[in-house]
Parts: C-alpha cells; structure tokens; sequence
C-alpha cells in the first residue's frame, strides 16, 4: 500500500528554537525553516528565523545564505550558481517545490515556510538524497547513441528546424522540482521514472541526431516506468525552468502508439 | 539480478514490453465511446413517454435500443476495468495487487455478464 502517513521518526515536532530579528530591524519577515540532523536522533522540527529584509537580498537563497552567515552556521542546504541554471537549491517554499535562488521574498505572504522536497530521503535539513533519482537518470542513457560511425573530423549536423525540436527539452537542470512534486513519483518512484527523467528520456527520442529511438522506446514500455503518468501537471506548474516535462510524456505516449500501429 | 546497485535497482527485471500503449488508449477509446453511450441512454430514457415497466420493458426490446445497450455495457465495464487496474497499480504492491487484480476481474467479467444477459433476455425472449 501506497504510505500516506509519516513514518513516527519523520513528524515535525513542535519544539524548534525561535532566532529574533536583530534590533532596529525596519521591515522584519520569518523563515520556518525545517531542521533534522541524523546524529542528534530526534524528530525533525521547525526552526523559526526572523530578518530584517532591509539587509537581505532579494531572493530566498539570499536569506538562507544570511541566515547560514550570520545566524546559525548549522542550517544545511545546497546551493551553487544562485542564477537557476545549476538546480541544486530546489526545495518546498510556500508549500511549492521550486529554486530558492529564483524565488522571491515578495512572492511569500507572511512566514517563509521551507522544507526539503517532498517524499526525498532527507540527509540532512534541507538536502535531500538523490542518488535514486541520478540512477534513474543513468538508466535512461542520457547521451547520443548511433550505428551510424561519428562522422571523421566533422560535427554531426542538425538543421535549425531539428534542433528547434529539442526547446523546452535542453534546458531542464535537473533540480527534481517537478519529479518530487508529483504524486505518481511520490507512490511509486522505485519504478516510475518522473517527469524529469522522462522529460530527459524524450529529449533524448527528439534529437535528429539520435539513432536508438526503438530501443529507448523498448526500454520505457513498460506500465510503471512511463505509465504512471497520470498527467496530473504538477510537474509543469513547478518547474521553475517554465518547461512542461507531462508534454513530453504524452509525446513518449504518441511515438509508442504510432510504432504499434 | 544486478540489486545490488543503485543502478542496478532501478534496470530491476527490465522494461515489462508487451505494448502497455494499448491499454493507455484503449481506456481513452472506452471513454470517449461510453460518453456518446452514456448520452443516447438519458436522453432515450427522457425521451420514453414513461419510466413503468412495461414500457420500458418495450422500449428495450427493440433492436436499435437493445444493440447500443449491449455496446454501452461492454464499454463502461471495460473503462471500469482498465481505470481500476490503474488506480490498484497505484496504490496496491505486491501480492495484494495480484489478489486485487483478480478481484476485479471477476467481479468486471461477472457484472458484465450479467447485464449483457438481462438486455438479451429482454431483447430476445417474448414478454
């Protein structure tokens, strides 16, 4: 049965510490910020942060960055680039899985609730484990095959028309904000592979280049690793890349019904 | 088995084949026909002078009623099938899937059966 309810280890409890605005602060906003730390062996728990936004940066990352600075150093999150182009600070903000770097603090009406992204093996407060999701990526052999030998000191070419085919598809990061968003993935992830890998697995199938679309497809036909797709659309009002990976599952959808006949 | 890995989990036994497409757009097809079914059904039972018995009773036995009826049985109790095998794919793992698969087949077979045979008797079998 599919688990609907924490596990007794995994609910919040209510006892997290409360870090006051520094005095003087002008325009003051809270982060409940959700902490657990695999060595204490307590629950997890909300630790409430308030700062002046006057001295923060505008997007959400700014104030984790902040809040790790000059706060409380042991707040753990990823984060990199703070551009939206490395997808490695994707978690749940405002009850909605997206990039804290791309989020703004405006958008946020009253405290900033963040926690990791849903139904994710957390390791450590807000970062969550992503080696299942990266082999799901393996699986999918996310490089150009052919049987065609690589053309001797030349590019292999593509048509501007061939190449427009792989928009929406090329600029997924890989933040997982849409996989960890969609129920489907949330009941089933040993099997179904998500829309982000799936939106991987079509960018693969679309490129003109590519000359292992009946074996990609073989590898996919399958009810769980495609056809839990529900096309719930989670995944597209998340992305924070804008991108529509339940498209590029119908697409999967279209080319496996056309080989059947 | 290749378990033993990260990797080697998620390869698990291998993709299932067996063209799963089609059980996708059969359940499309068995909804977009039982929605046109489903509507000739009210609209015909609007449509009857009276709901008693025996004109409903006429009202079935004729040809071009019984025929849609027979059609909208199957396709509704295949849609139910098919949806139902969805949401138990969803849920259910394991030996309990198995059990409950059954379960639903039996029970679809069963109903289907019996409703087909109620419209044939009445289509076919003198009042």
């Amino acid at each position: 049965m599919a688990e609907f309810s924490l596990p007794p280890n995994s609910v919040i409890k209510a006892t997290g510490k409360s870090y006051p605005a520094p005095a003087g602060s002008s325009r003051t906003k809270n982060f409940k910020i959700y902490r657990w730390n695999p060595d204490d062996r307590q629950n997890p728990r909300y630790d409430t942060y308030a700062l002046d936004l006057d001295a923060t940066g505008p997007m959400v990352l700014d104030a984790l960055i902040k809040i790790k600075n000059e706060v409380d150093p042991t707040l753990t999150f990823r984060r990199s680039c703070r551009e939206g182009i490395c997808g490695s600070c994707s978690m749940n903000i405002d009850g909605s899985n997206t990039l804290a770097c791309t989020k703004p603090i405006d958008e946020v009406k009253g405290e900033v609730v963040i926690t990791p992204l849903p139904h994710m093996e957390v390791i450590k407060d807000l970062v969550p484990d992503f080696k299942h999701f990266y082999a799901q990526y393996a699986s999918i052999k996310p490089w150009l095959q052919t049987v065609t030998a690589a053309p001797s000191g030349e590019e292999r070419l593509q048509s501007p028309e061939q190449r427009e085919e792989l928009d929406g598809l090329y600029e997924c990061i890989l933040c997982a904000c849409c996989s960890t968003a969609c129920p489907s993935y949330w009941w089933n992830s040993d099997k179904f592979l998500g829309p982000a890998i799936l939106l991987q697995a079509y960018r693969w199938l679309a490129d003109s280049r590519d000359e292992m679309t009946g074996e990609r497809l073989d590898a996919l036909e399958d009810p769980f690793r495609v056809y839990r797709c529900h096309t719930i659309m989670n995944c597209a009002n998340v992305c924070p890349k804008g991108l529509n990976p339940a498209k590029a599952i119908a697409e999967i959808k279209l080319m496996m019904l056309e080989r059947a006949g | 088995m290749g378990n033993g890995t990260q990797l080697g989990r998620v390869r698990g036994l291998g993709a299932g084949g067996g063209g799963v497409v089609h059980h996708w757009w059969l359940q499309r097809v068995t909804a977009v026909a039982s929605l046109f079914l489903v509507l000739w059904f009210v609209f015909s039972l609007a449509r009857l002078p009276s709901l008693d018995y025996a004109s409903t009773r006429l009202w079935l036995a004729q040809p071009i009623v019984a025929v849609p009826m027979c059609l909208l049985i199957v396709g509704v109790f295949w849609h139910f099938r098919l949806g139902v095998q969805v949401m138990l794919e969803d849920y259910l793992h394991g030996a309990k899937r198995v059990i409950a698969m059954l379960a639903l087949n039996f029970y679809t077979c069963a109903m289907a059966a019996f409703a087909l045979f109620s419209v044939l008797k009445v289509a076919l079998v003198a009042a």
